[in-house]
């Protein structure tokens, strides 16, 4: 009898031969450690904790690895392990007034308490290629500041919210614990928490395009860079045995916060408004898209217009996750036949049926009208 | 990075069938409601998974969720058992809950699938659990959640009418030919996930439990056993299934949904069962198609000494 | 100041289809409307004229219960009897009721027809929304409604982007009718025609009315269409009634300074 042609298995076996070979690459060169990705490809190892939302930059360095720098695969393979951790519970709020600095500019004031730390930034370099990377070496030594960094940052919008122009950000009534989109599923409206979350994991690239969307017309924004802050922010969890905080460790955190206009309403005076975004490691471009596209968001709250797609939250949050994304869009690799050949049916018999009225001299349907 | 390697070697530090219990009460609450409900679209709190979203994260939470040490699972991708994704959902449930597997329609006591209902009847007592990529038959007529969520709330559906009218004003029929909209039990309208029209029928009234899940979009509905499960249609347009002018070339069936395979690149081509087991029993029944010979040399088959 | 209509005069029910009671709406510190009430009858035609601005629309969004008002009620006559106030009912019957008791025709047809749904589809959709079924009646009834509305049944599966703009109002008025309400919202229906075209659409306008026996209220700032259609008349001047009474009274004698003004506007144009 005939039997059918079984290779399934076999093949996909093959498949990750041949992947363990293409990430090696050439055997002649060294292979990277991921101890090497972790501190010399720093943020790229942020973007993979970011998309991936677990701060954990060993693993983030080996998902690299495992993923031949491919960032969204990194950051699936850090959610794909990160949903199977136990949760102990949740740490206290994190006090980024109290961040230790490395880097803090604001572009609204000229001068402030503490004054303008520019930090470790590519934003002055001119990007002309430092062929001495390629051999490697010592870097320079540093020259230590005069001075230490002021005590005491405080952060702008608390400048402003002294003097009651900048919106108060209480939290909602009875303070309840923060929805998280990992553990359950989102319904709109949804809550500013959902949408900073979904926006701290989002697509960088996506973030970055909608953000820009916003100042080039498609969306009302005015913003101001408030201002961006860099640096560690200690780590404080209460365990229920002790009944006291004890601190964890420090988190790496990048913080934007934009200042934007607000007419005010009936009840309001004219005041500014926030946009807000926070995310591991030093990720400046992400947070100030991500603080762009909070403050659209906030269109609906505040009864502004919301006609563009910034304003728009079902299509921001459903739209944002880059690893829900490149499933869904990927997944049109996996076979198709059978609703493929749906179509062909469908397609053959309605051209044999046309091709029969116009035989007949009969055009009884409409041409397909375009 | 010895403290949390997890290799091939170490599935054991995952819970069986990999979910967690916690997680696994969760959807088994949202199964309920669905099955209290049918057709309505639960949301519940899908987990990322190890595999793509897209790629069957909703059937396998919903497996994971309901498969014990006593079932035997059947995993099929356009009706074939051994497509690669099928492969790769099956392996997943073997390693992680060791799971007995079966090719056997009749044998499973729990079948995944992706775009196809065996053509083999299901019984009572069986699952069928669906993977679904789009779960709101509204989607595209209206792409806003808090909308079609109210469209359903309140049975608004006549918008579903206006996209078949437009297909019959324009083609003389309805166009749609995989995730043909259906109305469970009087009530909600629903996504059969994209099986072709053809097994539309199957599902209705069904002895068999229907349980479809939608990873991404974070959607799990179902159809109880024997529920009314009717395609839309004008009165004067009645439903109609797929048909073929020829019979399967393997098995010589005429009553299945066939695949169209490209035997040449002279205009070559063969139509076989999409449903690879049942097309199998078929033949080990003495039943032949007419290509039976020329599958062979294209290596689709192979001839086997009778054991 | 308000005049007093006596419903018997118009030959109407005794009983109001439509009651608005004190109707505000406000956006942020601006009044959008304020303190609007009246009655509307059965057949009655009722015209809101006003400069743009004035809050005519707006109004009109909350009459038709696209928007909620900050104050006061809008009643609509329910068909088991008894006034029922729409925003207190459910969205889900309010709703329903918006599809079936009552139609909007929008100023920008785009916002009133479904523009890449055939006109059959976008007329026969609310047959399919109360649940008809049989694809050759719904296509009869399409075409029999364009035609009423002078529009080529021949046409029956163009899309209103194929259609001119005088056509595209004629297909929304065609879509609202259809299923039989007992009233019709206009909202500026001839703003952006042609003056040929304007008086073809008011001309088929006024035939309909009279002849289906609606109620309609339609917002206008052309006098010259709130004397040809409507029996009444408010004036409204930044958010506000200023005068209201019986078109010709309220155009040909007008008490309001803001009216007097309007009506002399349209006089020496």
């Amino acid at each position: 009898m005939y039997v059918a042609v079984k290779g399934g298995e076999a093949a996909i076996l093959a498949t990750h031969e041949l992947l363990a070979e293409t990430r090696r690459g050439d055997p002649a060169v060294p292979e990277i450690a991921p101890a090497q990705i972790r501190e010399q490809m720093g943020l790229a190892v942020a973007r993979v904790m970011n998309e991936g939302s677990l701060y954990d930059p060993d693993l983030a360095a080996l998902a690299l690895k495992q993923a031949q720098g491919d960032t969204i695969e990194a950051a699936f393979l850090l959610r794909a392990y990160r949903t199977t951790l136990p949760r102990f519970g949740a740490s206290l709020p994190l006090d980024t007034g109290a961040m230790a600095i490395r880097r803090r500019i604001s572009a609204a004031y000229k001068d402030l308490p503490g004054g303008q730390v520019l930090g470790p930034t590519y934003d002055y370099t001119h990007r002309l290629f430092d062929f001495a990377l390629e051999e490697g070496g010592e870097t320079p030594a540093l020259t230590p500041a005069p001075a230490p960094l002021a005590e005491t940052m405080p952060r702008v919008p608390d400048i402003l919210g002294q003097e009651g122009l900048m919106e108060a950000e209480a939290p909602p009534e009875g303070d309840p614990a923060p929805f998280d989109l990992t553990r359950a599923s989102v319904s709109f409206p949804a809550g500013r928490d959902v949408r900073l979350q979904a926006m701290a994991r989002g697509d960088e690239g996506f973030m970055l395009g909608l953000g820009y969307s916003t100042q080039r017309g498609y969306g009302n924004a005015h913003p101001f860079a408030g201002e961006i802050r860099l640096g560690e922010v200690a780590v404080s969890f209460v365990p229920e045995e002790l009944g006291f905080a004890v601190d964890l460790g420090d988190l790496t955190l990048s913080e934007c916060q934009m200042i934007n206009q607000f007419a005010g309403s009936k009840d309001i005076p004219p005041q500014f408004t926030r946009g807000y975004g926070l995310a591991f490691g030093h990720a400046e471009r992400k947070v100030m898209s991500m603080a762009l596209v909070d403050r659209a968001l906030k269109a609906r709250d505040l009864g502004e217009a919301a006609d563009y797609p910034a304003q728009q939250e079902e299509f921001v949050l459903y739209h944002a996750d880059n690893v829900e994304a490149a499933g869904f869009v990927e997944h049109l690799k996996l076979p198709h036949y059978v609703d493929f050949q749906g179509e062909l049916e469908l397609i053959r018999r309605i051209r044999a049926e046309r091709e029969a009225r116009l035989a007949k001299g009969q055009d009884h349907l409409p041409e397909a009208a375009e | 990075m010895t403290r949390r390697a997890y290799d091939d070697g170490r599935t054991a530090a995952y819970n069986y069938a990999y979910l967690d219990e916690q997680t696994k009460r969760m959807i088994r609450r949202a199964l309920l409601k669905a099955v209290a409900v049918p057709g309505y679209q639960v949301p519940f709190g899908s987990r990322e998974m190890p595999l793509a979203r897209g790629w069957g994260t909703g059937g396998i939470q919903i497996t994971a969720a309901i498969i014990g040490p006593a079932d035997t699972l059947k995993v099929i991708d356009q009706g074939a058992d051994d497509t690669t994704n099928a492969v790769s959902i099956r392996r997943f449930f073997e390693r992680t809950a060791a799971a007995r597997t079966t090719e056997a329609t009749a044998a499973a006591t729990i079948i995944q699938t992706r775009h196809r209902i065996p053509e083999q009847p299901l019984a009572a007592g069986q699952i069928l659990v669906y993977q679904v990529p789009l779960p709101e038959p509204l989607r595209r007529l209206e792409p806003r959640e808090a909308e079609t969520r109210k469209m359903h709330a309140w049975a608004e559906y006549g918008l579903m009418h206006v996209r078949l009218y437009e297909n019959i004003a324009r083609f003389g029929e309805v166009t749609t030919t995989y995730d043909y909209p259906v109305a469970v039990n009087g009530r909600y309208v629903m996504a059969p996930s994209p099986i072709p029209k053809f097994d539309n029928p199957k599902m209705d009234m069904c002895p068999a439990l229907q349980l479809f899940g939608a990873g991404r979009e974070k959607r799990i509905y179902a159809v109880p056993p024997h529920t009314r499960v009717v395609s839309l249609d004008f009165e004067d347009h009645p439903f109609r299934i797929q048909s073929w002018t020829e019979p399967c070339g393997l098995c010589g069936a005429t009553d299945t949904y066939l695949d169209e395979v490209v035997t040449d690149d002279r205009g070559g081509r063969m139509f076989v069962c999409s449903d690879s087991h049942h097309c199998e029993t078929r033949r080990a029944e003495g039943h032949h198609g007419p290509m039976l010979a020329a599958a062979a040399s294209i290596h689709l088959v192979e001839k086997e000494d009778a054991a | 100041m308000t005049l007093a209509v006596n419903p018997a005069q118009l030959g109407a029910d005794p009983a109001p289809i439509l009651s608005a009671g004190d109707v505000s709406r406000f956006y942020g510190e601006r009044i959008g409307c304020a303190g609007v009430s009246f009655d509307l009858w059965p057949g009655e035609v009722l015209g809101i004229v006003g400069e743009s601005g004035s809050g005519k629309s707006t109004l009109l969004r909350c009459l038709a219960g696209i928007d909620r008002p900050d104050q006061g009620e809008v009643r609509f006559a329910g068909r088991a009897g008894g006034m029922l106030d729409i925003f207190s009912v459910s969205e889900q019957e309010r709703r329903a009721m918006m599809r079936t008791e009552w139609g909007i025709v929008h100023q920008n047809p785009r916002d009133g027809l479904r523009m890449h749904v055939s006109a059959g589809g976008n007329v026969g959709e609310r047959l399919m929304d109360r649940g008809d079924r049989h694809y050759g009646r719904i296509r009869a009834a399409a075409a029999d409604w364009l035609a009423r509305v002078e529009i080529d049944p021949g046409r029956i599966d163009d899309r209103p982007v194929q259609f001119s703009g005088g056509m595209q109002q004629r297909l929304q008025i065609a879509r609202v009718l259809v299923s039989g309400p007992r009233l019709v919202f206009m909202d500026e229906p001839t703003g952006g025609l042609d003056v040929s075209v304007q008086a073809r659409l008011l001309d088929l306008v006024r035939v309909l009315v009279r002849d289906l026996g609606l109620a309609a209220i339609i917002v206008t700032h052309d006098l010259a269409v709130a004397r040809l259609l409507t029996d009444r008349l408010m004036v409204m001047k930044a958010g506000r009634v200023v005068e209201q009474g019986l078109t010709d009274q309220v155009l040909d004698d007008p008490q309001h300074p803001y009216t007097q003004l309007l009506t002399s506007a349209i006089l020496s144009a």
